[in-house]
C-alpha cells in the first residue's frame, strides 16, 4: 500500500511497508542522504529530523506513522543559503569527520526555535542524545551560542 | 564528489590523447618516478600527481582519505602555498588508489624523542617490506603520518608546478614574474591565469631545484584555515561510503558468523526469502547477505535466516580469553626494547611496589557503520566506500571476485569516522562477493551497527604486571611485563600472508619509548597467540600502554611522597626538554598546586606517541548523582603547527575517545560471541559528560609529529589518576564505570 509523506514541503507517494522507519524512506527511496543512520535504536541522535517542527529520531518512526511535514537537514539550508545554525558550524568549524552533524544540527535548530538564550545546561539537556564519536562537543556549544546570539539580533 | 568519476577507467581510455602523464617534477624521493596516475579529461592537465588544473581552476588531489582528521584541507594547504592559489579557489579530490602516493613516513617511523631511536620501528618494517610484494603499495591514511609524509612532497609539486607555469608564461610576459591568485603577472602588471597556461607548461622540463618558501614567508601555513569539507559537512551534502547511490542499485546487507573467524554449517532462508522487498539471500561462506529494495528490510530478513554457525576459533568467554593472555606472562618475552640496568635487584633502602593491570578489547564504533558499494561486470569491479588503504583493498577484492587487482577501481568518498577500523578490508571483500554474484547490479551492503560492534578488529585486551622501587624522592626501579595478542602480526598476516618474525615495537609503544630517566628500566612484550581479530584502534598499542605505564608512574609518585606533576617532571627533564615543557604548560593552564579541595580530584599523565608528546590534566568532581569529568587541559608539542584549530580539535577529539573508552568502553564474550551490540551496550561520553576543554600547541619538539593519534593514550591514565585523588581508590582495571559511580 502506498503512503504519502512531505518532506521539505514536497509530497512523495511511497509504495513500502507501513513499519519501515522514516530514516530509510528517506535515505532509499527519496535519495535525501543527509539523514544518517547511526544505531536505529534511538541511541546517537544521527538520525534526528524534524516532523511538525519536533525533533524525532527518525529511525523510530514507522512510515505508517509518519504524521504532519517532515524537514530534514536539506530542508533547512543549502551550500549557497546556509541556515543561521549551518553558519554558525562553518564559523566554529565544528566538524570532523561531519557523520553526525545532521543530527546535531536539527536537533539544536528545534532547541533554538523554543530558547534563543539557552544557558549551559539546557544546551546539555537538549544535545546529550546527539552522539559525536569524533568529540566536537566543545565547538558544537560554541556554534549553538553563537547561532543564538544571531537569532536574538545581537 | 561529483568529479569523482571522472577518473573511472572508462575515462581514462577516453582521456588519453589528451594527456601529459608522467611529469614528476622531482616530487619523488625514491630514485625511479612512479607513474603519475592522473589521466585526466579533454582540456585538463596534469603537471604531477597532485594536481589538475583545467578550465575551472585548479584541483588538488590529497591521496590520503578524510576521516575526520581534516588532512585533505592540510595536504591542500600545502600545494596551495607554493602555487598561489586562493584559498576559495581551491577544488579537493582524493584522487585514484596509486603507488605513486606511497606514505613514505610509515616506512621511516617517527621520530622518538632521542634521535637514532627511530630503529625499532624501522628495522621491523624494513624487514616485513623486503618481502612485500610492491603491488600491495603503502597508499594508507594511518599512524598519524600523512602531514608528515606530506609536508615536503606537496609543497614540492605546487612550487614546480609554479615554476613550470612562470617559464610557460616567460614568453608572452616581460620578467620579472611573479605568481599571485592562480595567474602568473609580468613586471607591467599584466595577468595569465594558470588555466590558459597549464597545457604549455606541462610540456616544459620541470625546474629541478626548486626552492621551497621559508615559514616566514607563509601565507596558508601556520594558520588556522577553513577547512575544504565544512560547508559539505553543514549541509547534509557530503556523501560519505553510505550515501552513494547507483542506477539500478540494490539494498544490501550481512550477517556473518558471530564466532569471529567460524563458518557456517548450513543455513534456512525459506522465511527470508519471502519478507517484504526481499530479492534474494546469498551464501558468503561465513554467512549471508540478503539483496533487497531498501537497507530496512534487508536487515530484517537477515534476522530471520536460519543459520548453524560454526564454533569460534578462541576461548569462548572473557575469562578464557584472559587466561590465555596471562600464560604468555611465564613464557619468553618477544621483545625487550627497553633494558637498562638491571630491573631484578631492589637497591638498599628502596620501597618496592608492584601492581597487576588490565584492560579489556575495545570497538572502534565510527558513528558510520560499515559499509561498501560494489559493481562486478564480469572482468571489472568498482567499490566505492570510505577507506585507509585503497590499494591493498584493490588486491583483496580482486581475489574475492576473482579478478586481478588492476581489474578494481576504488573509489573513497568520505568516512564517518575511522580510528583505525577502515584500514581493513572486510567490507570490501563481502562487498566484492555480493556484487559477484548479481553481476552487472550495483549493490550497497550496509552493516547494522549490531553486526559492526560485533564483528569488529578490536583493541586488543592486555595484561601488564608492574614492579617498581623509589628511593629518595626518586624512581629507581621501573619494570613492565606487558602481555596483548600482536596487532601488528595479526594485521600483517591479513594484507600480506604472514607475519614479521622479531620484536614488535607496536605492542610495547607508549611504555618502551618514553622519555624518562629512570637507572634500571625493562619492558618486555609478551604476545598472545589468540584467534580474536584485533586490528588497528586510534594510537594502537599507545592506547592500553599509555596507561599502564602512566598509571604505574602515578603510584610510583605517591609510593616517594612527590607531587605527581613535578615527580614526571624531574625524571623526563633531562631527556627531553621539550615534554618537561609541556608538563610546565598544563601545570600552568590549569593552575596545578598539587593540592585540590574536597570533592575534587586532578590527575596528569603525558606519553610520547607518533612523534608528538602530550600531556593532559583531567579533572573529576562529585556531584549529586555522581562523578563528573569537569575540566581538561592539554598540551602538545608537534614540532610545526601546520594548523593549530585543526591540531587542538584533533587533540581534544583524541582524549575524548580515549576517555569514552576508559569510562564506558568494553567487548566481551561468551559462547564466543561479543556481547555488546549498539551504543546502549558501548557508550561514549556526551555533550553533558564531556569536560570542558583546553589546549595549547607548541613548538619546541625538533621533529614534525602526528596528530591524529597522540591525543588518546594520556587521557586515560589522566583520568584514573584523577579518581585516585578524588577518591583514594587505585583503578588497574578498564573500563572506570565498573569501579566508580558516574554521573549520567
Ligand atoms: S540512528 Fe536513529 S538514533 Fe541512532
Ligand atoms: S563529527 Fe564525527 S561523529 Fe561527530
Amino acid at each position: 500500500m502506498a503512503y504519502s509523506v512531505i518532506v521539505n514541503g514536497q509530497r512523495f507517494d511511497v509504495d513500502l511497508p507501513g513499519d519501515v522507519p522514516l530514516l530509510w524512506v528517506l535515505r532509499d527511496e527519496l535519495g535525501l542522504s543527509g539523514t544518517k543512520y547511526g544505531c536505529g535504536v534511538s541511541a546517537c541522535g544521527a538520525c534526528t529530523v524534524h516532523m511538525d517542527g519536533e525533533a524525532v529520531r527518525s529511525c523510530q518512526v514507522a512510515l505508517e506513522d509518519v504524521a504532519g511535514e517532515v524537514t530534514t537537514i536539506e530542508g533547512i539550508g543549502t551550500p549557497d543559503a546556509l541556515d543561521v545554525l549551518q553558519k554558525a558550524w562553518v564559523a566554529h568549524q565544528v566538524a570532523q569527520c561531519g557523520y553526525c552533524q545532521s543530527g546535531q544540527i536539527m536537533q539544536a535548530a528545534v532547541l533554538l526555535a523554543a530558547n534563543n538564550a539557552p544557558s549551559d545546561a539546557e544546551i546539555d539537556e537538549a544535545m546529550s542524545g546527539n552522539l559525536c564519536r569524533c568529540g566536537t562537543y566543545g565547538r558544537i556549544r560554541a556554534a549553538i551560542k553563537t547561532a543564538a546570539s544571531e537569532m536574538r539580533g545581537e | 564528489m561529483g568529479r569523482i568519476k571522472k577518473y573511472t577507467r572508462r575515462a581514462f581510455i577516453v582521456s588519453s590523447a589528451a594527456v601529459a602523464g608522467g611529469v614528476a617534477f622531482g616530487v619523488y624521493m625514491s630514485k625511479k618516478p612512479l607513474e603519475n596516475p592522473l589521466k585526466p579529461e579533454a582540456g585538463a592537465v596534469t603537471l604531477n600527481p597532485y594536481l589538475i588544473i583545467d578550465q575551472e581552476g585548479v584541483t588538488i588531489i590529497a591521496p590520503r582519505a578524510e576521516m575526520g582528521q581534516g588532512v585533505q584541507s592540510m595536504l591542500a594547504a600545502l600545494v596551495a602555498e607554493e602555487l598561489d592559489v586562493a584559498w576559495e579557489d581551491v577544488r579537493v579530490l582524493h584522487g585514484p588508489a596509486a603507488q605513486a602516493y606511497y606514505n613514505g613516513e610509515l616506512i621511516t617511523g617517527h621520530a622518538e624523542y632521542e634521535d637514532g631511536k627511530r630503529s625499532a620501528w624501522q628495522e621491523f618494517v624494513r624487514d616485513a617490506m623486503d618481502v612485500v610484494p610492491k603491488t600491495l603499495g603503502l597508499q594508507v591514511t594511518g599512524g598519524s603520518t600523512a602531514t608528515i609524509d606530506a609536508f615536503e612532497k606537496m609543497r614540492l609539486a605546487g612550487a614546480t608546478a609554479r615554476e613550470a607555469l612562470k617559464l610557460a608564461a616567460a614568453e608572452r610576459l616581460t620578467g620579472p614574474l611573479r605568481t599571485e591568485n592562480g595567474q602568473v603577472i609580468g613586471a607591467d602588471g599584466s595577468a595569465i591565469a594558470y588555466a590558459e597556461l597549464a597545457e604549455a607548461a606541462a610540456k616544459i622540463a620541470p625546474p629541478e631545484d626548486v626552492i621551497l618558501r621559508p615559514s616566514s614567508e607563509w601565507k596558508y601555513l601556520g594558520r588556522d584555515m577553513p577547512r575544504v569539507d565544512m560547508v559539505a559537512k553543514s549541509t547534509g551534502t557530503a556523501q560519505y561510503g553510505a550515501d552513494v547511490r547507483l542506477e539500478g542499485m540494490k539494498f544490501a546487507t550481512v550477517r556473518i558468523n558471530p564466532h569471529l573467524g567460524g563458518g557456517m554449517k548450513s543455513y534456512d532462508a525459506s522465511t527470508a526469502e519471502k519478507m517484504a522487498g526481499v530479492e534474494r539471500v546469498i551464501d558468503l561462506g561465513n554467512g549471508i547477505a540478503v539483496v533487497a529494495s531498501n537497507t530496512w528490510l534487508a536487515f530484517q530478513a537477515a534476522d530471520a535466516v536460519d543459520i548453524d554457525w560454526e564454533d569460534a576459533p578462541y576461548p569462548a568467554t572473557t575469562d578464557g580469553l584472559f587466561a590465555a593472555i596471562e600464560k604468555t606472562l611465564d613464557e619468553a618475552p618477544n621483545s625487550t626494547l627497553r633494558d637498562e640496568g638491571d630491573t631484578s635487584l631492589i637497591p638498599e633502602g628502596a620501597t618496592e611496589i608492584s601492581a597487576e593491570y588490565r584492560v579489556p578489547y575495545l570497538a572502534h564504533a565510527t558513528m558510520e557503520p560499515m559499509n561498501a558499494t560494489a559493481l562486478f561486470t564480469g572482468d571489472a569491479l568498482e567499490i566505492w566506500c570510505g577507506n585507509q588503504a585503497p590499494l591493498v583493498l584493490a588486491d583483496k577484492a580482486a581475489d574475492a571476485a576473482g579478478l586481478s587487482a588492476d581489474q578494481v577501481t576504488v573509489h573513497t568518498l568520505f568516512m564517518g569516522g575511522g580510528f583505525g577500523r577502515r584500514a581493513e578490508a572486510d567490507v570490501a571483500i563481502l562487498a566484492a562477493k555480493v556484487a559477484k554474484a548479481m553481476p552487472d547490479v550495483p549493490v550497497k551492503v550496509m552493516w547494522s551497527r549490531e553486526e559492526d560492534m560485533r564483528h569488529d578488529f578490536y583493541r586488543p585486551a592486555a595484561i601488564a604486571r608492574m614492579k617498581g622501587a623509589v628511593k629518595d624522592g626518586e624512581a629507581v626501579v621501573f619494570d613492565a611485563r606487558i602481555a596483548a595478542p600482536s596487532v601488528t602480526k595479526q594485521s600483517m598476516s591479513r594484507i600480506m600472508g604472514f607475519a614479521p618474525p622479531g620484536p614488535d615495537p607496536a605492542h610495547v609503544e607508549g611504555a618502551a619509548n618514553q622519555p624518562y630517566d629512570i637507572a634500571n628500566y625493562r619492558v618486555a612484550g609478551h604476545l598472545a597467540d589468540v584467534d580474536v581479530p584485533v586490528g588497528f584502534w586510534r594510537s594502537v598499542g599507545n592506547s592500553f600502554n599509555g596507561f599502564f605505564h602512566e598509571s604505574f608512574i602515578d603510584e610510583l609518585a605517591h609510593a616517594a611522597g612527590a607531587d605527581p606533576l613535578q615527580f614526571r617532571f624531574d625524571h623526563i627533564a633531562p631527556l627531553s626538554p621539550p615534554t618537561a615543557k609541556l608538563l610546565a604548560a598544563v601545570r600552568d593552564m590549569s593552575g596545578w598546586t598539587g593540592k585540590t579541595p574536597d570533592g575534587i580530584g586532578r590527575g596528569v599523565a603525558v606519553t610520547w606517541s607518533f612523534g608528538t608528546p602530550v600531556a593532559q590534566v583531567i579533572e573529576v568532581a562529585n556531584s549529586d548523582d555522581g562523578i563528573r569529568i569537569t575540566k581538561a587541559w592539554i598540551a602538545c608539542d608537534v614540532g610545526t603547527a601546520l594548523d593549530p584549530r585543526n591540531i587542538r580539535a584533533q587533540m581534544e577529539g583524541g582524549m575524548i575517545y580515549g576517555l569514552s573508552a576508559a569510562m564506558h568502553g568494553e567487548i566481551t564474550f561468551a559462547n564466543g560471541e561479543v556481547e555488546q551490540e549498539n551504543f546502549p551496550d558501548y557508550d561514549a561520553l556526551r555533550m553533558g559528560t564531556a569536560p570542558v576543554t583546553e589546549v595549547q600547541v607548541l613548538e619546541n619538539n625538533p621533529h614534525m609529529g602526528g596528530v591524529g593519534e597522540p591525543g588518546t593514550p594520556p587521557s586515560m591514565p589522566a583520568l584514573a589518576n584523577a579518581l585516585f585523588d578524588l577518591t583514594g581508590k587505585r583503578a588497574r582495571e578498564l573500563p572506570l564505570s565498573k569501579l566508580f559511580d558516574f554521573a549520567g
